[in-house]
């Protein structure tokens, strides 16, 4: 048989229907919801008297707007009637809903790994751009409008055009103190933001194979911001391991079972993409994202770019925007930049992993007094599980707020919010104009580094600081 | 969806690249729960100074470009956040039309779900159009049966589009109406996978 890839062997289990002329009509395995782009959805259906096909098959929580102080306490009126409606829309339906305060609740992407919904070979789709997280168990997971929303819950297909694929191969190993995050950042600035269009990338290579689940969902989320559809990694031992025993995950024989279904899906030796880029990971060094989209990006320890350095006109306008934006000179050094904010949180890093990456840079240190530092845990799960560490307190004693779970501060749709002009280091995905508040000014970092700079009142490399155990 | 075959519009040329879809229509005006009504958020920061009064050097608020309906625009656009409000906040606004000489994906999907035309030209046509349009009331006519782009001077370019998203768009068709006519082999399909497990 023709060797295959990952991306290939999935999408053609999923094909219902196949037309010249159309693209193909795919079944959705799982379908999450969450209460910003769903509301809109619901109401098409009920105009035209549809029914959800699958309510089995589909998933919802809030954490776009839910407050991270008081989850019960809402303010914004607006933002509670959409949770309400989420609700309303979920009795209605019959839909699983993980709410405000529910044990389950947290951010979508942290919550499908967690609960054992995300599972390898999965088509997965949510109506939210980082549903690429969940690519790190070897599942085609891609965002969704909410036209599309409403056609899976009507039909529980989607008509797709097939992807091309683009083979990411990381070769080598990560240094010492350098992170996932890191890794993602450096693909996205050396290919760009549009590299991935139209494609689905396959993450492969030694670093991603040393990499662990939480690490690779990092990775895989930020596909999107490389311009891909989605990326996925082929499952192994340690996606299995980490699967066995979840809430959702099938259980005891039935998993054995279904182990060795997954294990066939990995890619083909001798499979071929459409095109292959690679990068080699040691030579990867701590990033900062000093403009204002994430291939906007530097080593920490070297300096904003000089534009009469950039030949391409586009890009050269680009750079110039993005500087005018974020309010820096070409040329200065990363080390130079002070923030007045710290964020740690985010679908890309909030799990157990980042937060003890944090907590052992910060641990027996104080927060710089011109900073405020939020840590806003991915999930209820991860906050429990962090508390039981006695994580929080590390942070707490350092002068870090620590917070319930939530989207928070990775777009400031709830209160936690930077004020206009000032910058804030982020562990989150988009450093885009105004993300994180009006006016607001992102650096994307990893959690280590996002500590650090918490610490310091500026950005500094990680790798020269000592950390303790947590 | 109102079906769009041939259509004639004033140009808005808006000549930035990496345009983002929280720059469309920022974040905090997604908590409606309603399709309609967000093209008053258009550009919002774009269009609107803090104190929420209309910034007059934003070209979008020159009573010359108030009718435009065609939106030209550098690569990249629409990227970022899925949000449909983007596609829903243009055309409430009144654009039909979008020419960039690259779309993100997802954003470029959902237009053809509402009723908006994205159009890839090359990137030397798009200067070209982001030049012209700089002369106010300057129109252009698409003809989406065609697949061309012209105005009354001498412009005139042909762009690519799959078949699919024309056709929709071509006779304003409803997608899920479509999908359910195939209910068979998705039941069909469904009993397989069942059967499998
Ligand atoms: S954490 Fe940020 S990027 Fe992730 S789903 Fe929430 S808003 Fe989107």
């Amino acid at each position: 048989m023709q060797p295959k890839t990952i991306i290939d062997k999935i999408w053609e289990r999923h094909i219902v229907h196949k037309e010249i002329g159309k693209p193909d009509l795919l079944y959705i395995d799982l379908h999450l919801v969450h209460e910003v782009t769903s509301p809109q959805a619901f109401e098409g259906l009920r105009m035209n008297q549809r029914k959800i096909r699958r309510p089995d098959l589909t998933f919802a929580t809030m954490d776009h707007n839910v407050p991270t102080v008081h989850q019960n306490v809402i303010k914004d009126e607006i933002a509670r009637k959409q949770m309400d409606v989420l609700e309303e829309n979920c009795r209605e339906f019959g839909i699983a809903l993980a709410g405000i305060q529910h044990p389950d609740q947290g951010i979508v992407h942290v919550i499908g790994p967690e609960l054992g919904l995300t599972q390898p070979g999965k088509t997965i789709v949510c109506g939210d751009s980082h549903t690429s997280t969940h690519g790190a168990f070897g599942a085609l997971a891609f965002g969704i409008g909410t036209s599309e929303v409403e056609h899976v819950l009507a039909t529980q297909t989607l008509w797709q055009k097939r992807p091309k694929t683009l083979q990411v191969k990381v070769n080598g190993k990560l240094g010492l103190g350098v992170t996932a995050k890191d890794l993602i950042l450096a693909i996205i600035a050396k290919y760009g933001v549009d590299v991935g269009t139209g494609s689905v990338i396959e993450y492969t290579g030694e670093a991603i194979r040393d990499m662990s689940m939480e690490e690779r969902m990092t990775v895989c989320n930020m596909s999107i911001e490389a311009g891909a559809r989605a990326g996925l990694i082929s499952p192994d031992e340690k996606t299995f391991a980490y699967l066995k025993g979840r809430k959702h995950a099938p259980q005891s024989d039935a998993f054995e079972e279904k182990i060795e279904e997954w294990r066939a899906l990995a890619t083909d030796e001798g499979a071929e993409y459409d095109r292959t880029i690679e990068i080699d990971a040691s030579e990867v060094e701590p990033q900062v994202t000093w403009g204002t989209n994430p291939s906007m990006c530097a080593s920490v320890n070297s300096q904003v770019p000089i534009l009469e350095n950039i030949k391409e006109k586009s890009e050269r306008q680009a750079v110039k925007q993005a500087l005018a934006y974020m309010d820096l000179q070409p040329g200065m050094p990363i080390k130079d930049i002070s923030v007045q904010h710290v964020f740690i949180g985010s679908c890309t890093n909030s799990r157990m992993s980042d937060l003890r990456a944090a907590a052992e840079v910060i641990k027996g240190r104080k927060v710089h007094p011109g900073v405020r530092a939020l840590i806003v845990p991915g999930s209820r799960t991860v906050k429990n599980e962090a508390e039981k560490e006695g994580l929080d307190k590390i942070f707490i004693e350092a002068g870090f707020e620590w917070r319930e779970p939530g989207c928070s501060m990775c777009l400031a749709m709830n209160d936690d919010i930077v004020p206009p002009g000032e910058r804030c280091a982020s562990t989150s995905n988009r450093n885009f104009e105004g993300r994180q508040g009006n006016g607001s000014r992102t650096h994307l970092v990893s959690p280590a580094m996002a500590a650090a700079a918490a610490i310091a009142g500026k950005f500094v490399d990680v790798r020269q600081l000592e950390t303790a155990k947590v | 969806m109102e079906p769009l075959r041939e259509y004639e519009g004033i140009v808005y040329p808006l000549n930035r690249v990496n345009v983002d879809t929280d720059q469309i229509i920022p974040k905090q005006f997604l908590k409606r729960i309603e399709r309609q009504g967000f093209g008053q958020f258009l550009f919002y920061h774009w269009r609107f100074d803090d104190q929420g009064e209309l910034r007059e050097n934003f070209l979008l608020n020159n009573e010359q470009y108030r009718d435009a309906s065609i939106l030209v625009a550098g690569q990249n656009f629409g990227c970022g956040s899925s949000r449909e409000h983007a596609p829903w906040a243009l055309l409430d606004y009144g654009f039909r039309v979008i020419i960039a000489p690259s779309f993100a994906d997802i954003f470029y999907n959902n237009c053809f779900k509402n009723g908006v035309l994205p159009i890839k030209l090359k990137e030397e046509e798009v200067d070209q159009l982001l030049e012209n349009a700089k002369q106010p009331y300057y129109k252009l006519t698409v003809n989406l049966e065609k697949q061309t782009v012209y105005d009354n001077h001498s412009f005139q370019a042909y762009f690519d589009i799959d078949s699919y998203p024309k056709e929709m768009l071509m006779n304003g068709r409803d997608e899920i109406a479509m999908t359910l006519t195939l209910d068979d082999k998705i039941t069909a399909y469904e009993q397989k996978k069942q059967a499998l497990i």
